[in-house]
């Protein structure tokens, strides 16, 4: 068998593996650990397609920022996670059945293209970064331009859905000082003279 | 011989097929778990990104990993929007039971 043959079934047997742990595993904390590995072993396969500065990209942004922020997530709630799994051998033959039906069509897809039977070999350019990078900077500039966009609103939207005020804290409203009006400090009283009986 | 060769387009694009329906039946397993059904869905994210890397790959075509580029900024975005608004829902259900969503219908 062909070397790279041999390490593609390596790591798909590890991805396949892993991705089963995934949905499978009881703990949440454990199932964010599975897709770490899955993360890492699908970048080991991209760079087997030759696609380096993805697969580098792919272990910085997912295994460095988006499962650590899922783990600070699982962590950070209190959840009884036993509860949420009350049902889980109830759905086992259904997600079965549906996993199997989507594996199927996959399948006769692609039988039935001819893909299986084409023998092209992966195109090998002198450096992948500087192919993607002159692709990015100069036929896509706008959609790149969009896509850091798209991640300022996400940004935002994170910090405003979860940031919350300091309970009991105080701090003083410049508008309500300036707007208040002297019926809301003073209070005329009129008191009626004691007479000495 | 057939086992001399070198990994085909069908390799790959069997494992993302592989890949898709694990997600596919991971969430319809774990249902109720908000946090597994997240992780489900940047399972299916990363199966289609690989198709997308294997036929960029062997077409000769650098615009499908431009491609993936911009799936993985969404992704990362959308993760971090839906982890927010699933510590919200902790916050104000206490739990992260799919079913507690139904009292956001207005």
């Amino acid at each position: 068998m062909n070397f790279q043959t041999a390490v593609f079934y390596v790591f798909a047997a590890i991805l396949v593996f892993a991705a089963l742990r995934v949905v499978i595993v009881r703990n949440p904390v454990h199932a964010a650990l599975w897709l770490v590995l899955c993360f890492f072993t699908a970048a080991a396969v991209w760079l087997l397609l030759k696609a380096e500065f993805l697969a580098i990209a792919l272990v910085l942004v997912y295994v460095g920022a988006v499962m650590v922020l899922f783990l600070f997530v699982v962590m950070m709630l209190d959840i009884n996670f036993d509860n949420l799994r009350k049902n889980f051998k109830n759905y086992i033959p259904l997600g079965a059945i549906v996993g199997a039906l989507v594996l199927i069509e996959m399948a006769l897809v692609i039988i039935v293209s001819g893909v299986a039977r084409s023998t092209a070999v992966p195109m090998v350019q002198a450096s992948n970064t500087q192919a993607l990078g002159r692709l990015l900077y100069v036929d896509y500039v706008y959609p790149f331009e969009v896509a850091a966009v798209v991640l300022l609103v996400a940004i935002v939207a994170a910090i405003a859905l979860t940031h919350r005020k300091p309970r009991g804290a105080k701090y003083q409203d410049a508008g309500a000082q300036v707007k208040v009006k002297r019926a809301d400090r003073v209070r005329l009283v009129n008191v009626p003279p004691e007479t000495r009986e | 011989m057939a086992s001399l060769i070198a990994p085909t387009l069908a390799h790959y694009l069997v494992l993302g097929a592989i890949l898709f329906a694990i997600s596919m039946a991971g969430i319809f397993l774990n249902r109720k778990n908000v946090i597994i059904l997240l992780m489900a869905i940047e399972l299916m994210l990363l199966a289609v990104n690989l198709n997308f890397i294997a036929f960029s790959s062997y077409l000769g075509d650098m615009n499908g990993q431009v491609f993936v580029f911009f799936i993985l900024t969404v992704a990362a975005a959308e993760s971090a929007i839906g982890l927010a608004i699933l510590v919200l829902l902790f916050r104000n259900a206490g739990s992260i039971d799919v079913e507690d969503m139904g009292k956001l219908k207005g």
